[in-house]
Order: C-alpha cells, then structure tokens, then sequence
C-alpha cells in the first residue's frame, strides 16, 4: 500500500521508501530524512522576487535581501520536479521537516483503504461581478 | 522559611491565611495564564452530566445562544465607534461559570473571546470573595492588559457574571479592538515602547459597572488616559449595553429551559470538542513535523528573529514544542506572553485546519506546549508587548506547514491545504489632530485585507481577511475620509508580480498611497517585519510572498502637484518611484516598521498589503491560468516566461501548449543539472553559526544553544536554563557611532592627502 505524504511524495509501506508522486521513482528508506535524496540549490532570491524598484535608486526593492535570506530549492533527482523549498537565512541548517514513526504508521493503514485520488476539495460556484456585456456574465 | 522550623497545623492555617490576606500584588497567575485546558466539571456539572442528556434540548438552547451572541454582535457593529468595531474586529461570547470559553458570536473574532477566559477565571479566582471588590449581579468588569489574557492591549472587554437564583450560572463577555490606550505612540501599538510602561493603559480586570450602569469616575479616569476621551466612552456604553442584551436573551432562555439545560449545553459543548479533537489527533501519522519562521526586524532595527516549531502527534496527543525560538527583548515591544501566543496559534488553527470546529479554546486541550522561559513568544512579565503582533501575525500561520505534513495522507479532509497566509499587519497607523479638531489615534482597516496562500485545489484568494478571522471587512475610505483628515489616493489596487508563486499562487495584496490634508498637525506609523526576508512561507515546492517595502515622497504636496498636471501622476506605486515624475520631493525606501513621525500635508506613504506562500511547482500550474493571470494583470510577462516557463502570444496571450511543454521539460533538466546532492550540499552550506553579519536570535544547529545579540554584541546561552534577556542598543546611538567612525574615516584620510 503507498499512502501520499504530500503535494509530490508518498511512502510504499511494503518496501519503507520514499517516492516521488511524479514519475514514482523510490527516493529512500521512508526511516530516513527524504531530503538526502533530493538535489538542492542554493537560490538567489532576487532569480525569484525580481526587483520591482530600480535597485540603483534604492535598497529596498520588493526583493529580499540575498546576505539575509536564501531559497532552498529540492529537486527530485529523476524527474527535476520541485517537491520542496526552504527560506533560509545563508548557512542556516536545513530543517528535517518530516520524520515519522513507520512501524506505527504500517498499523494505522492496515484498516484503511488505499487513497489512489487526493481528496482536495472542490471550489463553490461564485458569481463574478461584471460590467462587461451590460452586467451579463 | 527555614526547614527546621515544624509549624503546627494551626500555625501552618495562620500563615497560609496571613499570606492570603496580605497578598502585595495580584499579578498575572501563572496557574491561570499557563493553564490553556479547560477546567474539571464543576460539581453540578458532574451531575448533570453523569445522567441522560437531551440532545434536542442541548442543540435548542444552543440555537437559541447562537442568535442572542449573533443579535448582540451585531449591535457591537452598528454602533460601535472603533474603526475596528465597524469593520468587524470585535466579538461577543459566552463562557462557563467556571470561565471557559463555550460559544462566541457567528462572525465574531474567535481570538478575542479565546483570550477573556483568562481574566474570567483570575476574577473568579481573587475577586469573588475579596470583600473590596465581590462579583454580584449587575457588576460588569473591564480588562485590556494581554499579560492577564488578551492578544494586545488595544483591546479591551466588558465581562459580565450572569446570576440566576442567586448562584452564578455563566459569563459573557464583549471585546473591540479599540486602538487608542494612550501609548507613547498614537494608536494602541507602539513599536517605540522600551519598556511596558510606555505601553498606556494596562487595566488588569476590574469592575467598571455596578447595577448595570458605568461607573463614571472609573469612566473619567480612564478617557483621562487616553487620546480619544469620544471613543473611550462611547466604546464603553457599547459594549456593557451589548452584554446586557446578550444577559436579557440569556435570561429568557433560563426562564423558559431552566438553568440545567444551560450549564450542560455549555459543558457539553467543550467536552465534545475535546473528544473530536483527540479523535482527529489519533487519525493522523505519529511522529514529529518541524518548520522555522523569521522575523526580520524589531520594528526599531533589522535582526533576525527565530520561531522554532515542531509538532509532534502521539496517539491522541498533540505537542507543540517551540525551544529554540529568539529570546525576548527587553528594551523592544515586540514580545508575547505565552497565553496570548497559544491564543493566536489557536486562531490559527481555526482559521486554517480546523475551521468546522465550534470556536472554544477546549480545542487545545488535548494539546502540551513546550517554550524556553523568556522566550520572544513566553516573555515575562516585565517585558514590553504592545506590538506583540511582530511574533503573533507569524504565529497564525506557522502551524499551516506543520499540520499540512501531517494531515495530507488522511483519507478526507477538514478543509482544503493551504498555504501560510500574508503574516504582517500591513496597516498604516495615524494619530493627530482631525479636522474636526478632535486628537485620534488608531489604524486602518487594511489590516484585514492580506492574500491567502495558494490551496490545494484553487489559487489563494487576493486580499480576502486578516489571519485571525475569516470575516472582516475592508472598510469604507469615504467614511474614513469624513472623520479624518487622511486622503487614500490609491487603493485596493492589487500588487501586481507580488505574488506567492506556485502551482496554486497565492492571492495577492493591494497597495495603499496614503496622505492628508486640512490638519496642522499629523503623523503615521507602520508595524511590519519582512522587508528583507520573505514573510508568507510557501508549502509543499511553492515559492514565499516577496518582502515589501515602505515608500515615501515627501518634500511635496501631491495637491498642488495634482492641481499644476494631473495627467503625470499615476497612482501606482512602482510608476512613481521608478519614474519619480514629480520634480523636486525625495522619494525614499524604507523597512515597513516605522515608528511615529509627523508627515507634512501632501506627503505621500505607501505601502503593500502582501501575498499569502505559493503552493506546489510552478512548473505545474496550468498554463491557462497563467495566461489568465497575464490577462488580468496579476503579473508581468516576465514572471510568466521566466518563473512559470510558459510559451505564449504576448498580443492575445493564446498559449502554445507544446511550446510549453518543451520550455518546462528543459526547465526540468536545468534544475537536474544545477542541483547537489543533499549531502554533499548540506557540508558547503551549513556553517557551525549565524554569518557574523547576521544579528542572529534563536537556535542555529542545536536547539539548546540559542543565539542573542545584547548592547550590540552576539551572546550564545544555553538554552536548557531560562534564556537571558536581551537588550538593544539604541538606533540613534548605532547611527551616531556609524556617522562618528566615518567622518574620522574622512579626516583621516584628509590628514593623509594634505601631509
């Protein structure tokens, strides 16, 4: 049975790893920190949040500042999808974000149904205002 | 007491009585303040529960709470004089005889009556039977001071026991976000605050109204204490008239049900709560989820401050652990205690994971915490904490990550994930003179306008409520512009490219140009971290909202100028600071905290309400609704191509799909070519401490070894022991030493060119 962790990850239960939800390739032991198995870089933030005021007239730009604050970006070493990223100020240790307890984890889902499709939700209908087409939608 | 000395029990009865009566100050209670669970069953409680309960009856009575509370908050709205109460900052509740928090109004601030349980049970506990002060029917008390239970002294509630047959069956309580408390600084939150006795009125709960009516030299006494006499009585009358509707109602009810079927409806109420909760705690995965947040200024400096979080589910407990955040600041107003921190979370919780949950703090029951004393988020009590929102904004969406790690694998969910909301209150706060010759201070309601974070299954909603209450509105500006003399010359104009990126991005925020008129004398402040540091967290691969800036133009009269040529000045902030098309005035960036400083007429300030954290990969947002981003002007043709790697027509914005896949595909293998494996990266990055320009507060790789930064000096303490209380130097003199070093710089080097 594989249960999904998050947005790009699940654990197969049978074999313990982490996989990735994209191009379900195993990760690592799903004991062990999944991060290890990801690619990382290491982010300009301004690549990012560009500046939106000229930065030869001012230091404050709507883009952080790179010596205070640095993106962490995770890159699924198969498929170069992003599964997850980290503002960090520079040198900051990565945080170990997920750790569970597997064996209990194997007893939880041995009751449940597998879940194949995430239960997200569906968003209400809105009425949108408009003043296009005489106020018609 | 020396140990040798035995006391007899009566001697031992001596004493603990002497204690008691002779008691030198009734301080906050740590048994209460520390104490977040609710309270045992009372003995009639025990006995009405322990036999059948009606469940038709409980929910009728419920019902019929529900609309009284709704009635009553309504009241509050219309007639409130708060710029808060007319914009839906305020609330009213009703509480167990013990004091805990049963049910508050529909769309009331879940957080304010989550706070008052506090000062209900320190009343219960010293006044009921202190013969100088007594709880009888009739009496209404008032509290505004967080230490004793609140989020921030701005507001302030009227609490009133309801008696029936001469025995106290419940509480109720009304609270308002008032603003003016007579601070150092105009508005209720004073970043400027160096100590708690700047921070104006600090009223720990005391009785303000006998036999239903105000008592008017407390009433005095109070308006004496303050900017806005006006607001400080009008406020008053509001809310002790709104708690006596809400006791008439409830009244009514115990006439026609009888006082059982009210005390076990509000029992009841918490103890299912509690249940659920311990039932949704069992469900999810055991094991320990973790996130970091940084605040990244003190409101009077930069400095980088930590909150440390994990959140570990045991069975059907909850513990939150929170060592390793910064140490509290002596000398800045931006600590919390930690009853208004779990408060916060709890709202947090509220609004984001668990929002079909009835609003009562018995939520947290099944919760622990775990904080380092003195902590910024457990400060003690002579810490200032007026401007406690630094920490708390953070607060009410840090446990969006953590939870989301958690419940994602569950089988259904409670509501959608989603990502961090905006966490600053990105407000402008003024104070002077109006118009109408009136002092005021207090702020604007943008504080209730910040971007959702992107969803699992929809983008985040733009500007859509603050973090602590789904239902506060916006304001009016023309109303706003009648009682102050403030003129918004642009407004609700959404940030465009300022967005959460991701597959889901967030909403975004709208920007606010500020400036006044027809008044000799008024000035601004502003309260927000994250102009350095992005402060809305993303989730699960999305990216973070940007940092944002203050922008000012001053030296200018933007009335004049509009009265010369109007066709030059667009109300845009980055047209006109990028552009700068009025001739003469000096346009400068600045960090969003801001203390109070007098503005001339026509002077421009300018800030963001920002974005909420993107969710998931851009590279998976659907190229449609990028194109629809573009054609709503939500973003730049830039951020399309080069973050969401999307291939389009720029004059009708058709995409080429395959295009785009093949630009996304390589996008792809970029990223396979410029990463490094975690543990190789993780040796070149992380360094044994903060970069040494870093002012650095909190724990680095250890969580028991937690940096500081006192008189200007990085102190490392361990963090097992109480954490040391930092205090900051003074900007001024950081700025005068900056200024002194560089002119002997230049005379220096003047000497050196003459000689």
């Amino acid at each position: 049975m594989k249960v999904m962790m998050t947005e790009n990850l699940r654990i197969d239960l049978g074999t313990e790893q982490w996989e990735c939800r994209h191009c379900q390739n195993e990760l690592i032991s799903a004991r062990d920190n999944y991060k290890r198995a990801l690619l990382v870089y290491n982010r300009d933030p301004r690549e990012i949040h560009k500046p939106l005021l000229d930065p030869t007239k001012y230091k404050r730009t709507y883009s952080p500042d790179p010596e205070w604050c640095r993106i962490l970006e995770y890159y699924c070493p198969h498929c170069g999808t992003m599964i997850e990223t980290e503002y960090l100020p520079p040198g900051h240790p990565p945080v170990h974000d997920i750790e569970l307890d597997i064996d209990k984890l194997k007893t939880q889902w041995a009751d449940r149904d597998e879940v194949t499709e995430v239960p997200v939700g569906t968003e209400p209908e809105r009425h949108v205002h408009s003043h296009h087409n005489g106020g018609q939608q | 007491m020396n140990e040798h000395v035995k006391l007899t029990p009566e001697q031992q009865e001596l004493l603990n009585r002497f204690v008691q009566d002779n008691k030198m100050f009734y301080a906050p209670d740590p048994a209460i303040m520390e104490n977040h669970r609710i309270e045992p069953r009372s003995d009639i409680e025990e006995q009405l529960l322990s036999g059948d309960v009606d469940p038709h009856k409980t929910n009728e009575v419920r019902g019929l709470i529900i609309a009284a509370l709704d009635e009553t908050h309504t009241m509050i709205e219309q007639m409130g004089a708060a710029p808060g109460a007319k914009w839906g900052d305020m609330t009213t509740a009703v509480f167990t005889a013990a004091g805990d928090l049963s049910l508050i109004a529909p769309h009331g601030v879940g957080g304010f009556a989550a706070a008052a349980f506090y000062p209900i049970k320190f009343i219960n506990k010293y006044w009921t039977d202190e013969p100088t002060v007594g709880v009888k029917e009739g009496d209404a008390f008032i509290h505004n001071d967080a230490r004793y239970g609140g989020i921030h002294n701005t507001d302030q509630s009227m609490m009133m026991p309801v008696f029936w047959k001469g025995k106290l069956v419940c509480w109720i309580s009304a609270t308002i976000h008032e603003g003016e408390n007579g601070s150092c600084e105009p508005g209720g939150m004073p970043a400027a605050a160096e100590s708690k006795y700047d921070e104006g009125l600090k009223m720990p709960p005391f009785r303000c109204a006998e036999n239903f009516e105000l008592k008017r030299d407390i009433v005095t006494f109070l308006q004496n204490s303050v900017r806005d006499p006006k607001l400080q009585l009008e406020d008053m009358k509001v809310r002790l008239y709104s708690v006596i509707r809400l006791r008439e109602r409830i009244m009514a009810i115990l006439e026609e049900h009888g006082e059982e079927a009210l005390i076990i409806m509000l029992r009841k109420q918490l103890e299912d709560v509690v249940e659920e909760v311990r039932r949704r705690i069992a469900e999810l995965p055991d094991g320990t989820t973790r996130t970091v947040s940084f605040a990244d200024s003190t409101l009077r400096e930069n400095a980088m401050l930590k909150l440390n979080m994990a959140i570990t589910v045991d069975g059907d407990r909850m513990i939150v652990d929170l060592r390793g955040s910064s140490p509290e600041l002596l000398n800045r107003s931006i600590n919390a205690c930690q009853a208004s921190f779990k408060t916060m979370l709890f709202t947090g919780y509220m609004q984001n994971i668990w929002p079909d949950l009835p609003f009562t703090m018995a939520v947290f029951t099944p919760f622990d915490f775990i904080f380092d004393d003195n902590s910024l988020i457990n400060g003690s009590f002579e810490t200032p904490q007026a401007m406690s929102l630094i920490p708390l904004f953070k607060t009410m969406t840090i446990a969006c990550i953590p939870m989301a790690k958690l419940n994602y694998s569950l089988p259904h969910r409670y509501t959608a994930m989603v990502a961090p909301q905006y966490d600053q209150p990105a407000t402008l706060i003024y104070g002077g003179l109006t118009q109408h010759g009136d002092y005021v201070g207090n702020f604007c309601a943008d504080i209730n306008g910040m971007g959702q974070g992107g969803r699992s299954h929809w983008d985040g909603e733009h500007s859509v409520s603050p973090p602590f209450a789904a239902h506060c509105d916006l304001g009016e500006i023309e109303l706003m512009e009648e009682d102050l003399p403030m003129v918004r010359l642009g407004a609700f104009t959404l940030a465009k490219d300022r967005v959460g990126f991701g597959k889901q991005r967030s909403g975004l925020g709208y920007e606010q140009i500020h400036t006044y008129r027809r008044s000799g004398l008024w000035g601004f402040m502003t309260g927000c971290s994250g102009s350095l540091f992005s402060s809305a967290q993303p989730l699960f691969g999305g990216y973070a909202s940007p940092t944002y800036p203050l922008c000012k133009i001053k030296g200018v009269d933007i009335f004049e100028e509009l009265k010369k040529d109007p066709s030059k000045i667009k109300f845009d902030i980055c047209y006109l600071m990028n552009e700068q098309p009025i001739e003469g005035a000096t346009y400068s960036t600045h960090d969003l905290g801001m203390t109070f400083e007098l503005a001339q007429p026509g002077e421009l300030y300018m800030m963001c309400q920002g974005a909420g954290g993107g969710y998931g990969d851009v590279l998976q947002r659907d190229p449609q609704l990028v194109a629809k981003d573009l054609e709503e002007d939500l973003i730049s043709h830039d951020t399309a191509r080069e973050i969401y790697h999307v291939v389009y027509d720029e004059e009708n914005l058709l995409v080429d799909e395959e295009a785009t896949r093949q630009a996304r595909e390589a996008e792809r293998k970029s990223r396979l070519a410029r990463g490094v494996p975690y543990d190789e990266f993780v040796k070149t990055w992380t360094t044994p401490e903060p970069p040494e320009h870093l002012p650095f507060m909190g724990c680095w790789d250890q969580q028991d070894e937690i940096y500081g930064v006192m008189m200007g000096q990085r102190v490392k303490m361990d963090g097992k022991a109480p954490l040391q209380s930092q205090f900051m130097l003074n900007p001024k003199d950081v700025e005068i030493a900056g200024l002194k070093a560089e002119v002997a710089a230049l005379k220096a080097a003047a000497s050196q060119s003459d000689a």
